[in-house]
């Protein structure tokens, strides 16, 4: 980690401006502290008895949102998987438009630094439990952008990763074969993503920032 | 297209033309006539539409090809004119009031190769990259691979081999 490069300057809106609220009142706002939640993420424990936590595990497998966020040429694949063609549906999965309704993330191809950045950002917003599907070479070993200046070559340097799924692409059917081996591992218990990146947050936070040099955002967005 | 050059030589110190295709020719112009040529491209040959302006680094030459391809419409053809800049420290007059097109363009490149157009509009903010602070990634002495090994962390066990040889070696393996 280099320390020496020029922190970037805080964008506008993040910075501390002094507002008129509609009803007159003057007030200052620190969009940092005021629209974020800076503490950082706790480990979820299991419930208490271990037969009560594998019924949670059997419901969390059983219902699997995506969210809908393309990262890359992969959410083409995407496409034919929620339509009649492929229909995921059927196996329990749907996609929806917002992190807060989601619990499951599909990076989908390759990743760039900048989009790196929003995906952290999704995947912090994201609820309790959560888990991360790597979809084609590119986010196991770089794929064919092993060699570029702005893609990432793993993904698991960045976000706690459970399944990958390997191809470039790998068709719709690799895609439901792999959400089928998130179930069994989600039923398994063995799904901890979202604790593991609470447990290990400052290293996964160490890698991010070593990317993403213009961090103008809080260290944890929830 | 050698109609149009005979014509712009009587006026321009032009290099030699570099015909491609029935429509399509490059030339080469000295920088301080540039702006000249342009402009009378536009208003009296009516290549009217500036098509791209891009950059070719020429690292053992030691200097930075500028290409502004500009189309007829009418005429359908299309006429490339070539700048050659020094490669150190590279700037280039602006051309964003021609063409305001030319602003984004311009933008790319100084974020790209590092070429500067001093004043050209929003010319120093971020294009693509988001906070990059290394050597402009599309300059040639930039070593990608390198630059990713060092910065993403790669996983072990990565290979790669020549395709020809690995078919050969797949399709012939007594023969090798």
């Amino acid at each position: 980690m280099k320390d020496d490069f020029p922190t970037p300057p805080v964008r506008d809106e993040l910075k501390k401006r002094v507002v008129e609220t509609p009803d007159g009142q003057t007030i200052e706002i620190d969009p940092l502290r005021d629209y974020y939640c800076q503490s950082a993420p706790t480990v979820m424990p299991a419930a208490y008895s271990k037969i009560v936590e594998g019924l949670f595990n059997w419901a969390r497998a059983e219902s699997l949102w995506i969210l809908g966020f393309g990262t890359g040429c992969g959410a083409i694949e995407m496409r034919p998987l929620m339509t009649p063609r492929f229909d995921a549906y059927r196996y329990g999965i749907q996609w929806r438009p917002t992190p807060r309704q989601s619990n499951l993330f599909v990076i989908s191809g390759y990743l760039s630094v900048k989009t790196l950045k929003r995906v952290i950002r999704s995947y912090e917003q994201m609820p309790n439990p959560k888990y991360v599907v790597g979809l084609g070479s590119c986010t196991i070993n770089g794929g064919m952008y092993f060699d570029s200046y702005n893609t990432i070559t793993r993904l698991d340097q960045y976000l706690p990763v459970d399944v990958y799924i390997a191809g470039c692409m790998p068709r719709p059917e690799a895609l439901l074969a792999g959400f089928e081996e998130l179930k069994r591992i989600i039923r398994a218990g063995k799904a901890e993503g979202a604790n593991q990146y609470a447990e290990q947050f400052d290293w996964y936070k160490a890698n991010q920032k070593r990317v993403i040099h213009d961090w103008d955002m809080p260290d944890y967005n929830w | 297209m050698r109609d149009l050059y005979d014509r712009l030589t009587m006026a321009f110190p032009l290099g030699e033309l570099t015909e491609q295709r029935p429509d399509l020719a490059f030339v080469t112009v000295p920088r301080e006539q540039l702006r000249s040529l342009l402009l009378h491209l536009r208003d009296q040959e009516g290549f009217t539409h500036l098509v791209l302006l891009t950059a070719v680094d020429w690292l053992e030459e030691g200097h930075f090809q500028l290409t502004y391809l500009m189309n007829n419409r009418r005429a359908c053809r299309d006429l490339g004119v070539r700048v050659m800049l020094a490669r150190d420290p590279a700037s280039m007059e602006s051309i964003h009031d021609l063409w305001p097109t030319a602003a984004t363009y311009q933008r790319e490149l100084r974020e790209m190769f590092g070429i500067d157009f001093p004043g050209s509009p929003r010319v120093d903010e971020d294009f693509i990259l988001e906070g990059w602070i290394r050597t402009p990634p599309y300059r040639r002495d930039f070593d990608t691979l390198k630059f990713s090994d060092e910065v993403f962390a790669p996983r072990p066990g990565r290979a790669s081999s020549d395709p020809a040889e690995f078919m050969k070696q797949q399709l012939y393996p007594d023969k090798t």
